[in-house]
């Protein structure tokens, strides 16, 4: 293959300025390719070095494989490469002029739905692989209901192995049109299909000259064009403080600034605010960085608050748009995971955690077990094992200032922790 | 966009298009992601630490804990582990650096360990006394009771680091179990522990090695000198250059000759390759970096030591 130099050449500064950060997931078991076109897009975007490069051909060649495996960059831990699967997250980087790309690498197998959630949180786009043999499967629905239930903007579907049904585009539109059916059913706005090969490149980075009849992207181009502008709720404006800064220097006597991350909307100064839990209004004084003042802040920087008048503000409290506020309640309807060895206990009590703030809570009734690949409700079996996704009802002890999920991702997400091992046991998406 | 699928947009949606600036840069979101990761460190732990090993993380790690909390200085000490087998010209920077941020700094001295009988030196050619700052580390933090240590880790940088959380809990030996981690999702971080235990934090998980220097090159960061191209005598073992220096004895074959190079990383000298160039600006390091063909931990002997050599320690309680 001609060596792609666009990939070796070091940013500019104004590239620099313009390029986006981009976080994607995979989901897949060691037979559909995923460890391939993983490696597949490092290796062609010149994100594999030398020496990790001759290690994999070493071990390849050692374990008498047919060729590089370029599967084993992803195996990470001497447990997982003695098995031959991946059994956590695995992050994986590379970067093109346009874009940085941050991989959350996760194992497919239904035991392993936590991972999946795990990486799923955080991502703006998921990658789905199918197969071309086999078609739309079990793994294939499952790991699109988890991107729907998360939420990930935008989904891609690669239908992989098209060299192996002979570059046809009669099976890719079967595929498709079958992925589609079930599509319909879920809640995801952005659904994308791009035929591959993985093992030789087919339409990852290069376009292919075997599907003349696909008039579409490349997956390389697509991630690095996807539109990721709107991901960030930008309507709603809410900032959870985290840290309260106090110099206590003479310099800065009186300076008492709010430190967070904005985790929606668009903050500018001069903005009228509400306070929460106490619904006092002031206005915003100034937005404050080591860089100097800001005149907007949005999602999701890191910012330090001052307002007006003399409030005292601690660590969990929220501020807001007046006249857009959260919903400021003890009472919580929530799509959870389970990640505990140990069952949900009903009527149990856990730690929660959601933005800054902490709280104890109960769980107070269990609705139903989702069926994570059929999307079927389970109104019988209401007792909650590892790797579990159910609908439940929590009472908190204070007042949480929350969104659904579907609004904002970081306002509308929880924790639950084990009081006994401080274990996080749990992951919720309000209702 | 190609995309014949996409949906008509919602008013909302158009409204958060119409302006499309509100789109941070990478660097610029790599930066907010660890000063979130940096100030909940403050928020949730009561006595937290910096480990600071004088290379280019711990100097980001420096310069992002001062963007967090400005105008107030940080609010923990720095720690360093000093092996006394250091660049000269790394500690000279550290006491500046640390003059300059106004922050108490801690020293583990390997070398008083050794003296009062508690550690024993490696012996041989390649002896180093990386394995020896694990004891020195637990017992500074123990001493210290402190409950949280930041370090500059990056995922980029070794296969078992890659699945390395940005809140890692350590049992009371100060054990990493890799099998048993806690899932980290969204922007929830879960630093409960109970007493004797404490967790490593590494802010700067999501970095990579280019994204290091393309960020202290925007911010103008000063560095140490021997990260820039400079003239050393040195000698080549195991096709690694390392810099003639008093700690590492020498095998009769191995020449010394003066060359032009620099550290991509910086540990101790007497396991630290130097590189051959002559990139003697931060331009031309990027410029480097950009075209490097090899990881930069290829140089570091004590990575070379087996194939889980970075895993194993990290198991021990290394960071």
């Amino acid at each position: 293959m001609a060596e792609n130099t666009e990939y070796l050449k070091p940013k500019t500064n104004s590239q620099i300025k313009n390029t986006e950060l981009l976080r994607f997931t995979t989901a897949g078991s060691v037979d559909d390719g995923k460890s391939t076109l993983i490696g597949r897009l490092l290796y062609d975007s010149k994100s594999i070095f030398e020496d990790q490069y001759e290690l994999i051909r070493e071990v390849s060649e050692r374990r008498g494989e047919e060729g590089v495996n370029l599967a084993l960059l992803t195996d990470g831990l001497k447990s997982e490469r003695e098995q031959g699967i991946t059994i956590d997250v695995a992050y994986r980087y590379f970067a093109t002029p346009k874009r940085k790309f941050i991989i959350a690498d996760t194992p497919g197998h239904i035991q392993y739905t936590r991972n999946m959630v795990t990486g799923a949180s955080t991502a703006n786009v998921a990658l789905v692989l199918i197969d071309a043999r086999q078609g739309v499967v079990e793994q294939t629905r499952r790991h699109a209901i988890i991107a729907s239930l998360l939420q990930i903007p935008h989904l891609v579907i690669c239908i992989n192995k098209m060299d192996l049904v002979g570059y046809s585009e009669k099976v890719y539109e079967e595929i498709k049109e079958d992925f589609e059916g079930f599509a319909s059913k879920l809640d995801v706005a952005d659904v994308h299909f791009i035929p591959i090969s993985a093992l030789n490149g087919d339409n990852v980075v290069n376009r292919s000259t075997n599907m003349a009849w696909y008039e579409g992207s490349t997956l390389m181009y697509y991630l690095e064009n996807v539109h990721i502008g709107s991901d960030h709720n930008l309507i709603d404006a809410r900032f959870p403080i985290q840290y309260v800064v106090r110099p206590y220097s003479d310099e800065y006597h009186d300076y008492r600034g709010y430190a967070g991350r904005v985790a929606g909307g668009i903050f500018k100064k001069g903005d009228e605010v509400m306070l929460l839990p106490s619904g006092f209004t002031t206005k915003i004084a100034k937005i404050d960085t080591y860089d100097g003042e800001l005149e907007e802040a949005f999602p999701p920087m890191s910012v330090t608050v001052h307002i007006e008048d003399d409030y005292d503000l601690s660590r969990g409290d929220m501020i807001v748009r007046v006249n857009n506020t959260p919903e400021v309640t003890q009472d919580l309807e929530v799509m959870i995971c389970w990640f505990s060895e140990r069952p949900l206990q009903p009527n149990g009590k856990y730690t929660i955690m959601h933005t800054t703030q902490e709280a104890r809570c109960v769980v107070k009734d269990v609705r139903y077990k989702l069926d994570i690949n059929s999307l079927h409700r389970n109104l019988e079996d209401r007792n909650i094992r590892m790797n579990d996704i159910a609908r439940i009802v929590l009472r908190t002890t204070k007042p949480l200032f929350v969104d659904k999920y579907y609004r904002n991702r970081t306002t509308g997400s929880i924790i639950l922790i084990d009081e006994a091992t401080n274990n996080t046991v749990g992951a919720g998406m309000v209702i | 966009m190609v995309n014949p699928n996409e949906k008509i947009p919602s008013v909302e949606q158009k409204m958060a298009n119409k302006k499309t600036d509100y789109q941070l840069s990478y660097l610029k979101e790599l930066e907010a992601e660890s000063i979130f990761i940096i100030r909940e460190v403050a928020a949730q732990f009561e006595k937290p630490v910096l480990m600071f090993s004088g290379g280019k993380d711990s100097i980001l790690m420096t310069h992002l804990a001062m963007k967090a909390f400005y105008p107030a200085r940080i609010p923990f000490p720095l720690l360093h582990v000093d092996t006394g087998h250091n660049f000269p010209e790394a500690i000279t920077f550290r006491d500046e650096l640390v003059e300059r941020l106004g922050v108490k700094l801690i020293v583990g001295d390997v070398q008083k360990y050794i003296d009062e009988g508690k550690l024993v030196d490696e012996k041989g050619y390649s002896a180093s006394r990386n394995a020896l700052q694990i004891p020195v580390l637990l017992e500074e933090l123990e001493k210290g009771k402190f409950d949280a240590a930041l370090g500059g880790a990056r995922r980029d940088e070794e296969k078992a680091r890659a699945k390395e959380r940005f809140f890692s809990h350590r049992d009371e030996f100060g054990q990493w179990d890799p099998k048993n981690q806690r899932p980290e999702l969204w922007n929830l971080f879960n630093g409960k522990k109970n007493f004797g235990e404490h967790f490593r934090i590494f802010p700067i998980s999501n970095w990579t090695e280019l994204d290091v220097w393309q960020y202290l090159h925007v911010e103008n960061v000063p560095l140490p000198s021997v990260y820039y191209a400079h003239k050393r005598v040195v000698f080549e073992r195991d096709g690694v250059l390392l810099a003639h220096n008093e700690f590492t004895p020498r095998r009769p074959e191995e020449e010394l000759k003066e060359m032009m190079v620099r550290c991509r990383t910086m540990g101790d000298m007497t396991c630290t390759g130097v590189w051959e160039s002559d990139a003697d600006t931060m331009e031309k390091i990027i410029q480097e970096v950009a075209t490097t063909r090899t990881t930069e931990r290829g140089a570091r002997a004590d990575d070379k030591r087996s194939e889980t050599a970075m895993e194993d320690r990290k198991k021990k309680g290394y960071f």
